[in-house]
């Protein structure tokens, strides 16, 4: 897979001069690759929320670089635009974002802006709305007389009707109950499989991250702890937890069972899994 | 055991649109809270659990029914004062509930508002920071503190009042795991020391692990209620009203439909590896 990012020896410093100055991001460097469903995760003032407002050039480095296929995305700073429509973020909490008076015309504005018209328009705003499960009859709505959970589903297709290469969406089910989490990471699945594009999924939750997620980064005090896909990431469970994070509670569970002597992989993070090692371990215990 | 907080056929309606039928958030609610206890309330969205903490210090009155704090009928404007003293609340968003630029005097607003004399006020503010571990951060300015550090400084707020009773509406629902542990051991050390009765209102099923007792609504009625093992081992129920159970759970009972022979109610980490592992060895 080609990296669709890049981002070498990074560094953004808060209140340069002052007393207060410190690092938000230290000299990171990672890539993402074309196409992936990339887990970021760490614990609060680990730099989170600083690395991807670079990602499409809301933030300007203090050094370092961030290259999207390859070319510096500040090499031409008129061009910043650009590098947004190509690199969609969707903050926390976006509800509180819309603005519109129709839920059409709120999905609309993103595409719009980028010069897309007529049919077109209209397609990229009604697959984006059908992706996120917003009927049809909704479109005509006022944003402001859904429920939270449809209101933040609005502002999703805001973003995924650009059709950005790369999504990047922070903390995307925070304050949902457990049905409306899990409905809104099947629409964000959903995305990733129809349109073929990369996903960044920033979140404190160890367990969304373990059951949705290609590879994970984990990152610890502005620098980047560890990377890889979920079963590597997972063996290093003491230092998830010495960098405040948390281990699925399934992987607990797992280790558990291996401090009493059952031959289990202490990696395993999803509950398939464990039953599946279970049964086996049982019938193996059964020919002996 | 005394009673803290009773409903009685408790409805609520929130005001509708002109020529609209009011929607009923609550629909009959009878629960019995005791003085000291640790009760979680879980349901998904929609299901009147915010709506019900809501009645328990009268932020919102009964349409029908009644709500009784230690006896006195929220109906009665008289005991109102009465009874926010009795019951404080602590809500979803910290940055909401911070009133002032320093850390005491935000714990000071209550307080101050009822007329404590002043002395008596400082020595409430600094016991209130110490039970909520905050000592340290007295002169601090509020909004340069993490989430979980501010909700703390939210329930000293309410903990300066003396209170009997904390009702927490999701108010870990923004919090990280850090923050998140930080306000859980914080309200389940005023349980156990200070004797205060905790509601604690979540989403979030490992939060109800260590409660006494879990009332889980749906459609604006008391759905299950009894002790948390008692109503995660319902696992079908909780997974039809839109609700998960601990993967302890989940794990026991995909092992239990596989023949294996488990209990359910296992449900902390060490609890589930114990009887799995007995099970396995006397395969």
């Amino acid at each position: 897979m080609e990296p669709i990012l890049q981002i070498r020896n990074l560094t953004h410093t808060y209140g340069v001069g002052t007393p207060f100055q410190r690092s938000a991001v230290e000299g990171m460097s990672f890539d993402v690759y074309d196409g992936e469903f990339l887990g970021v995760i760490g614990h609060t003032g680990s730099g989170k929320s600083t690395l991807i407002q670079h990602l499409n050039g809301l933030l300007k480095p203090t050094s370092g670089q961030v290259l999207l296929r390859g070319r510096d995305i500040w090499a031409e700073p008129k061009k910043i635009r650009d590098v947004r429509f190509k690199v969609g973020l969707v903050f926390q909490y976006p509800e509180y974002q819309l603005f519109e008076e129709t839920v059409y015309k709120d999905i609309a504005f993103g595409p719009a802006n980028m010069g897309k018209t007529g049919e077109e328009l209209d397609r990229c705003v009604r697959e984006a709305a059908r992706l996120v499960g917003v009927r049809d009859d909704q479109l005509d709505k006022s944003p402001f007389e859904l429920s939270g959970g449809q209101k933040r589903r609005v502002a999703l297709a805001g973003v995924m009707a650009m059709e950005p290469d790369v999504l990047v969406l922070d903390e995307p089910t925070a304050g949902l109950d457990p049905a409306g989490r899990e409905n809104l990471m099947a629409n964000i699945r959903d995305y990733h499989r129809n349109k073929n594009k990369t996903i960044i999924l920033v979140s404190h939750s160890m367990d969304e991250i373990a059951q949705n997620v290609d590879r994970i980064l984990v990152l610890k005090n502005a620098h980047v702890l560890m990377s890889g896909v979920p079963a590597e990431v997972f063996q290093r469970a003491e230092e998830l937890i010495s960098a405040g994070l948390d281990v699925p509670q399934v992987t607990r569970v797992a280790r558990a069972l291996r401090e009493r002597g059952l031959d289990i992989d202490p990696a395993v993070y999803t509950v398939e899994a464990l039953e599946k090692q279970l049964l086996a371990l049982r019938k193996g215990g059964a020919a002996c | 055991m005394k009673t803290m907080i009773e409903t009685r056929e408790l409805r609520f309606a929130y005001p509708a649109d002109e020529g609209k039928e009011p929607v009923f958030a609550l629909r009959g609610v009878d629960i019995a809270i005791e003085k000291g206890s640790f009760t979680v309330v879980l349901g998904h969205n929609g299901s009147g659990k915010s709506t019900l903490a809501k009645t328990f210090n009268a932020v919102l009155l009964p349409v029908g029914g009644k709500v009784y704090v230690e006896g006195m009928d929220t109906l009665d404007e008289n005991l109102l004062l009465a009874i926010r003293q009795r019951v404080g609340m602590v809500f979803q968003n910290p940055d909401n509930q911070i009133v002032a630029n320093v850390v005491e005097e935000d714990v000071a607003f209550a307080p101050e508002n009822l007329g404590v004399p002043t002395e008596e006020i400082r020595r409430r503010v600094d016991d209130a920071l110490k039970a909520v571990g905050m000592s340290e951060f007295v002169t601090h300015a509020p909004h340069l503190l993490s989430g979980g550090q501010k909700q703390r400084i939210a329930i000293a707020g309410v903990i300066a009042m003396q209170p009997d009773c904390i009702v927490l509406d999701e108010a870990t629902a923004m919090l990280d795991p850090i923050g998140r542990q930080e306000v859980l051991s914080t309200i389940h050390k005023l349980n156990r020391e200070k004797g205060i009765t905790v509601v604690l209102i979540t989403h979030h099923m490992s939060e109800a692990e260590d409660a006494d007792r879990i009332i889980v609504m749906d459609d604006g009625r008391v759905a299950m209620d009894g002790t948390p093992k008692e109503v995660f081992t319902q696992v079908e129920e909780l997974r039809s009203m839109g609700l998960t159970v601990p993967d302890t759970v989940d794990l026991l009972d995909r092992l239990r439909h596989s023949g294996v022979d488990v209990p359910l109610d296992a449900l902390t980490v060490e609890a589930c590896a114990d009887v799995i592992a007995q099970a396995i060895a006397r395969n």
